[in-house]
């Protein structure tokens, strides 16, 4: 877990989400029934943006100091190396996510049924875009202005969890079933685990070539 | 009769074929546009329920075909170009993404054109609406990290890995409007079915449809042509064909 020895990064995700959601209320107004509302999409959104900010020091720093190329000559398969660090990517920007959304929920008036479908959501979402993410920060790993490309790359891609992470709590809040919205959920997240890690693999190895 | 389909998979005698091509492919774009024009606006009859107002359907319907297909078709030859290293291909592929962008754009304007006046709105968060605005993303998303990158071999590969990921939504796109209550229509022409428009409109669709395939393709030829000329500047014929020309 060498990114821990990084605390400011793992913080500075977890308070840039804390504040972006906290920008809402202010912005639209203290009106409960509006926030109650558009809670799931604000939420669902600023955990987005905030795993996406974190993108660019997924391989950049091992990039920078030569420990990629380590890793691509390394004897054990790539895909198996960078499926860790999408697992650890998860774990540092992801699960605090996670952790933190019940509380900001609160804020936002949910009732306790569509905090646990939010907490869920967001605990089988993340993890896809770490996954998904991975690949856009392979790919523009030591270009030019590749904070700014990743998002554009990236975000067209997250747009499906978005809407099947944020309409299960806006279905659970509607007094709706919300299982098929798991199902897809889990659907995108076994399928991104298929391929995500092959797929950043060959993008590490055309950066580096 | 046997032709030598490699030959031309080298981008100096592929350029002198398109060359030979563009004219010939314009021509019908022009012909196909003009005879599709005409029967949209004239032959074609006024549609009992939605009135003159249909007629966008002879710009939208081709320009949403075309939007998913060059898609998968520059999805195609990006793979083509990472898998086997031919350079034509991802140079192909390149070339296809701005006509995409194009159509894409085109289908989503025109749609919003005839959606204020037929469902009061230009606008709805429709699945298909939606995935059509993802689509339009995923292409410029392609094409600034080809810009973006300066080395060409690896700005076609990095590409082709991008496009290859986002092809995933065609068919997102393309079963919307089954597999979720939207407002947007079912599919209009359907292979396995009697069409269920009158034949002057069908007919005038079909033409519209081929226009669009004709001028696509001459696009994408030029455009191939240019990004051939630009990337093999330093070889001999290009020099040769410098010396002849000036």
């Amino acid at each position: 877990m060498l990114a821990m020895r990084r605390q400011a990064d793992v913080l500075i995700t977890l308070f840039f989400f804390i504040i972006v959601v906290s920008l809402f209320p202010l912005g639209v107004g203290p009106e409960m029934n509006i926030l109650r509302a558009i809670a799931p999409g604000v939420l669902w959104v600023a955990a987005l943006l905030a795993s996406m900010l974190s993108l660019g020091r997924l391989f950049s720093i091992d990039y920078m100091d030569g420990t990629l190329e380590q890793l691509l000559i390394a004897p054990s398969p790539l895909f198996l190396l960078v499926l860790g660090k999408m697992i650890s990517h998860w774990l540092v920007s992801g699960l605090p996510l996670v952790l933190m959304a019940p509380i900001l929920g609160i804020q936002y008036d949910l009732s306790l049924e569509a905090l646990g479908v939010l907490t869920l959501s967001l605990l089988i979402g993340t993890p896809i875009l770490s996954l998904i993410g991975a690949i856009g920060a392979a790919l523009t790993l030591g270009v030019r202005g590749g904070g700014v490309l990743v998002s554009l790359l990236v975000l067209p891609l997250y747009i499906p969890i978005l809407i099947f992470g944020a309409g299960a709590v806006e279905a659970s809040a509607a007094g709706l079933g919300y299982d098929a919205h798991f199902s897809l959920l889990g659907a995108f997240l076994l399928v991104s685990l298929v391929f995500a890690p092959w797929a950043a693999a060959a993008s590490l190895r055309i950066s580096m070539e | 009769m046997s032709i030598n389909w490699y030959k031309y998979a080298a981008p100096s005698s592929f350029y002198f074929l398109a060359g030979k091509l563009i004219p010939f492919f314009t021509v019908l774009a022009v012909i196909f546009l003009v005879a599709g024009l005409y029967i949209g606006f004239f032959v074609a009859p006024t549609d009992f329920q939605q009135g003159e107002a249909y007629r966008i359907i002879f710009i939208h319907v081709p320009a949403a075909w075309m939007s998913m297909f060059l898609y998968v078709v520059m999805a195609f030859w990006a793979g083509i170009g990472l898998a086997f290293n031919t350079r034509l291909s991802s140079m192909f592929a390149t070339a296809i993404a701005p006509t995409g962008a194009l159509f894409t754009f085109i289908a989503l304007w025109t749609g919003a054109w005839w959606g204020k006046p037929m469902w009061g709105t230009w606008w709805v968060w429709d699945a298909r609406l939606t995935s059509e605005l993802i689509l339009l993303f995923l292409y410029i998303g392609f094409m600034s990290l080809q810009a973006a990158i300066d080395d060409p071999r690896r700005a076609d590969k990095a590409g082709a890995v991008i496009a290859l990921v986002g092809v995933v939504n065609i068919p997102i796109i393309y079963f919307s409007v089954q597999w979720w209550n939207t407002l947007h229509q079912g599919a209009s022409v359907s292979v396995m079915q009697s069409p269920k428009m009158a034949t002057a409109m069908l007919v005038g669709m079909l033409v519209m449809v081929l226009a669009a395939w004709m001028y696509s393709i001459a696009v994408i030829l030029l455009r191939a042509r240019n990004i051939i000329l630009e990337r093999e500047s330093h070889t001999s014929w290009v020099a040769e064909l410098r010396g002849t020309t000036r």
